[in-house]
């Protein structure tokens, strides 16, 4: 399969044809005939997103997502590669399991699978799970988290950031204090008191990340963290990174837009965790992520079925999805706000993100001889986001019924395309693609 | 829209002197069982000007009081909603008494079929009779007045209204349409 | 009015309506038919996914003494305990031709959901949710202290200038937070007397006096002191240290209750731990409003029923 994407406007600005053949970017100039034309001018090129923190349900809550529905949404938000996190059924702390999500992914073939390995068995927090064998495996698994729980243990904590380093791994935590979030619903504060709410505190994260980059610093280990959402976590990993610790830090796109206000409905579709917090959090998360305090965008896209929704706020369930709405999102919230340009966007969104979870073919964005991960973005567009943006199963998005901006024209994943015009390829065509380039 | 008066001030308050003779003479000895009972906000007043005028003929024949009919009404679902008002029974209650209640306009007649209910349950009455200002016409109901101020006989796209100096800074009867 | 879900939704006027209302119901309890026909032909629904007896049966007896078809859905041991969601029980509800549906509930803001979930189009009651609000509770309250200060001459009347004490688990009550939000609107100044840890975060920007000492707050002289009760099992949460030491700093003792003004009016939302917020003769005293509270609790919630089931225009406009 040979393309011909003309126009396009590079990260940096520069407006260029570029020809893919093989998987690969080739020289524009020689050979394009006989290729598949894509007008591409006035769309923004960017490398092919990678996001470090997905559900993808599958094995075990597939009325939820599937690794196919799941990386039909990574592909219309421009993803091409996604982290799928070990929460599963059964959970993914075995080899077995992650090969059967990582070759899921490969056979459908709209963006890349890597699977996320629990850092401890059953995500009981007792004791660690098969790193070494899952390190091993067919999906050479890089970054290990029990994302949805918090490894609290301290000493627990300590040995995982140290035996990953025999892998080169690094350990995502998910910093949230057990006891101190008993039952909790909400961000602490002025408003879970009126709305009588059980709080989240901001201490129960800033404290755990705060003993974990400490732990981090004494065994000499990466450590990233998951999802940050305080003002004060943000002072905590600056404080940490200037002492030269090896902290990487993401943050989700709905902390950088929603505030805890919108938790005044009662409407779960707001419900999260961490949980949406306080303006001044949103504010110094976005200059965090601006001065590279934060590292990444990740989406901790968090599909659930309607009915685990449709209850009082103290019974539904937390989460939101979050690939098909990432880039507009962050747009909204960094772009034209001023505060990151396109070259910062695929930073955080794409080339940081590949080098935390060690997933090569992203240091060199469009080169020649780079496999072709990119996708085509129109940035001049808005849109109205409702459930028919969405192609994953979930319908949990806290933007239904939001005007945002942009929208991804075209997605394509090791040289084949997974979106084209602002539709999904269907999945023959790209099963097929992804088939292919395997032989 | 052409509002027309057709109750004067003096007229008002001969009817209402009319009505007074024809309770007395229609209870002939038992006058001192009489409980006049207006019906908010207008007929409160009217019962109010009929039981000083039947005191002054026969001292102790004006018990006067209110009966509220809100909460009775089968029509409340397709009204604004309303606050009651309050109801006050004379202390000798109606048990026994002669009611009259008294009205501004006697139309359809369901604020009457209210008031009976009402009545009931606040006690048990040897006789309910009705007198009313206006009578215009249009029952929905097998209802009359015993004692009637002027009958106006009236199309249903007219309207009726009432106005007193206590409630309204004026006196008269007007028709609109 | 179309829902009662928060006495934050009521304005001065509105709250004043709804007690003045009340007076002309409880007129009707003093009478020789305690019923009125008004709603008759219509059905309000008791959904209680938690026991309340007292509030369960004070919304029973309010509904039949207007002439309401009354259903208690017990959430309790049914289908809903069996996992039936909040979304199927309001349509069966719906389908089963409520009009309104009065809601007890363990989770916050559960009332809220219902009425804006579109699932049922009947008046929603909010009788009690989770840590939020109790509503009727509150404005049978504020009902209690301005019957207590005018007497018959309460109707038309706002709490201007009085002071109201609320002591104890303001953090888990909805009852406070009902209360707090009416008495303000009403004109009442509030003080909340709880241990640290008792106290909403950000409850110094509601609009209260806070303290911490039940013995200052005494010798201030209030209007009305508000005990509140407190579960024993706050104790195992850390909350404080032991029902003894809670009951010697926060509870009405006997010796606390002396030193009160002798029209300062002793409240309690009950049930009642006899004992340890409150002492008995501090509960069974003249200047105690218990058993008001209880008998104006009727009248109130007839007042709130008959507002929100008559009035078709009313109803419309606020949809």
């Amino acid at each position: 399969m040979k393309l011909l994407i003309t126009g396009a406007t590079l990260p940096n600005g520069e407006v260029t044809d570029l020809l893919v053949e093989n998987g690969r970017f080739a020289e524009a100039s020689d050979s394009s005939k006989g290729a598949t034309v894509i007008d591409a001018s006035g769309l923004q090129a960017l490398p092919g997103l990678v996001d470090l923190h997905t559900h993808l349900r599958e094995p075990g809550f597939e009325q939820s997502e599937t690794v196919l529905t799941g990386s039909r949404a990574a592909a219309i938000g421009g993803f091409t590669a996604v982290h799928a996190m070990a929460n599963t059924s059964p959970v993914g702390d075995t080899a077995a399991v992650v090969e059967q999500v990582h070759s899921l992914g490969r056979h459908h073939g709209y963006v890349t699978v890597r699977p996320i390995g629990a850092v401890t068995a059953g995500l009981s927090g007792e004791r660690l799970s098969e790193i070494g064998a899952m390190a091993r495996s067919r999906a050479s698994v890089t970054v290990f988290s029990d994302d949805g729980k918090c490894v609290s243990d301290a000493l627990l904590m300590r040995r995982a950031l140290e035996y990953v380093k025999t892998f080169g791994g690094v350990i995502a935590q998910h910093a949230q204090d057990p006891r101190l979030t008993e039952d909790a619903q909400m961000n602490e504060g002025t408003l879970s008191g009126e709305l009588g709410l059980v709080g989240w505190p901001a201490v129960a994260e800033e404290s755990v990340i705060a003993r974990d980059v400490l732990l981090a610093q004494h065994v000499d280990a990466r450590l990233h963290i998951c999802h940050l959402s305080t003002a004060g976590s943000v002072e905590v990993i600056r404080w940490a990174k200037a002492r030269g610790i090896k902290v990487t830090a993401e943050v989700t796109p709905h902390h950088l837009l929603l505030t805890e206000e919108l938790a005044r409905g009662y409407d779960s579709r707001f419900k999260v965790n961490p949980p949406l917090r306080r303006d001044e959090d949103v504010q110094a998360l976005r200059s965090a992520l601006a001065d590279g305090t934060i590292d990444i965008v990740a989406t901790d896209h968090a599909p659930h079925p309607i009915e685990s929704k449709e209850a009082a706020w103290d019974d539904a369930s937390f989460g939101m999805v979050g690939l098909e709405s990432a880039l507009s999102v962050v747009q909204l919230a960094m772009v034209d706000t001023g505060m990151l340009g396109w070259p910062d966007v695929a930073r955080v969104l794409s080339s940081k993100p590949a080098e935390i979870g060690r997933l090569v073919g992203y240091d060199r964005a469009f080169a020649v001889g780079s496999r072709a991960q990119f996708t085509l973005f129109d940035p001049t567009a808005s849109r109205v986001f409702d459930v028919s943006s969405l192609r994953g199963k979930g319908v949990n998005s806290p933007y239904l019924g939001r005007q945002l901006p942009g929208r991804v024209i075209t997605t394509v994943h090791d040289g084949y395309p997974t979106v084209l015009d602002g539709e999904l390829v269907d999945a023959a065509t790209v099963a097929e693609s992804a088939g292919r380039l395997d032989d | 829209m052409t509002a027309r008066v057709v109750l004067q001030p003096a007229d008002i308050t001969r009817a209402l002197t009319r009505i007074s003779h024809e309770i007395l003479e229609s209870v002939g000895s038992s006058a001192s069982e009489l409980v006049i009972l207006g019906i908010p906000t207008r007929g409160v007043v009217l019962a109010q000007r009929i039981a000083a005028i039947l005191e002054s003929i026969e001292p102790g024949s004006g018990t006067v009081g209110s009966l509220d009919v809100t909460m009775y009404r089968d029509d409340l679902s397709a009204q604004p909603t309303r606050p009651p008002s309050p109801t006050q029974i004379p202390a000798g209650g109606i048990d026994g008494k002669t009611v009259v209640l008294v009205d501004d306009v006697l139309f359809s007649g369901r604020t009457i079929r209210a008031a009976l209910d009402a009545i009931g349950d606040h006690g048990r009455p040897r006789a309910v009779r009705l007198a009313v200002l206006v009578d215009r016409g249009h029952r929905e109901l097998p209802i009359r007045a015993d004692f009637v101020g002027k009958n106006l006989p009236t199309s249903l796209d007219e309207r009726i209204a009432v106005r007193l100096d206590e409630t309204d800074g004026r006196e008269e009867v007007t028709i609109t349409r | 009015m179309r829902h009662l879900l928060s006495t934050r939704d009521l304005d001065r006027e509105t709250a004043i309506e709804i007690l003045d209302v009340a007076e002309d119901m409880a007129d009707v309890a003093i009478r020789e038919v305690k019923k009125l026909p008004t709603l008759r032909n219509k059905t309000v629904i008791n959904l209680f996914f938690e026991d309340s007896t007292r509030t369960r049966t004070s919304f029973e007896l309010a509904a039949k003494r207007l002439s309401a078809d009354l259903i208690n859905f017990s959430a309790k041991g049914s289908s809903v305990s069996k996992g039936e969601s909040l979304k199927d029980t309001a349509q069966t509800l719906a389908a089963m031709g409520a009009d309104a549906v009065v809601i007890r509930h363990s989770a916050s803001g559960a009332p809220r959901v219902l009425a804006d979930s579109g699932w049922i189009d009947a008046a929603i009651l909010n009788a009690g949710d989770g840590t939020h609000e109790h509503p009727t509770q509150a404005l049978l309250d504020a009902f209690t202290i301005r019957k207590r200060l005018h007497g018959s001459a309460s109707r038309g009347r706002d709490l201007d200038g009085v002071a109201v004490t609320i002591v104890g688990d303001i953090l888990h009550s909805r009852v406070a937070r009902s209360n707090v939000w009416l008495l303000n609107t009403l004109g009442a100044s509030v003080r909340l007397v709880a241990p640290a840890t008792l106290l909403p975060p950000g409850v110094e920007h509601w609009p209260v006096e806070l303290g911490f000492d039940l013995d200052d707050a005494v010798d201030a002289g209030p209007d009305a002191i508000m005990m509140l009760r407190i579960q024993a099992e706050r104790m195992h949460a850390a909350y404080f240290p032991s029902a003894g030491e809670y009951s010697r700093q926060w509870g009405l003792d006997d010796e606390r209750f002396n030193r009160l003004r002798a029209d300062t009016m002793v409240m309690h939302p009950g049930p009642m731990n006899r004992g340890l917020e409150i002492s008995s003769r501090a509960a069974d005293s003249g200047q105690s409003t218990v058993l008001e509270q209880v008998a104006n609790g009727v009248s109130i919630r007839m007042a709130v029923l008959y507002l929100l089931l008559s009035g078709a225009v009313e109803q419309g406009r606020a949809s």
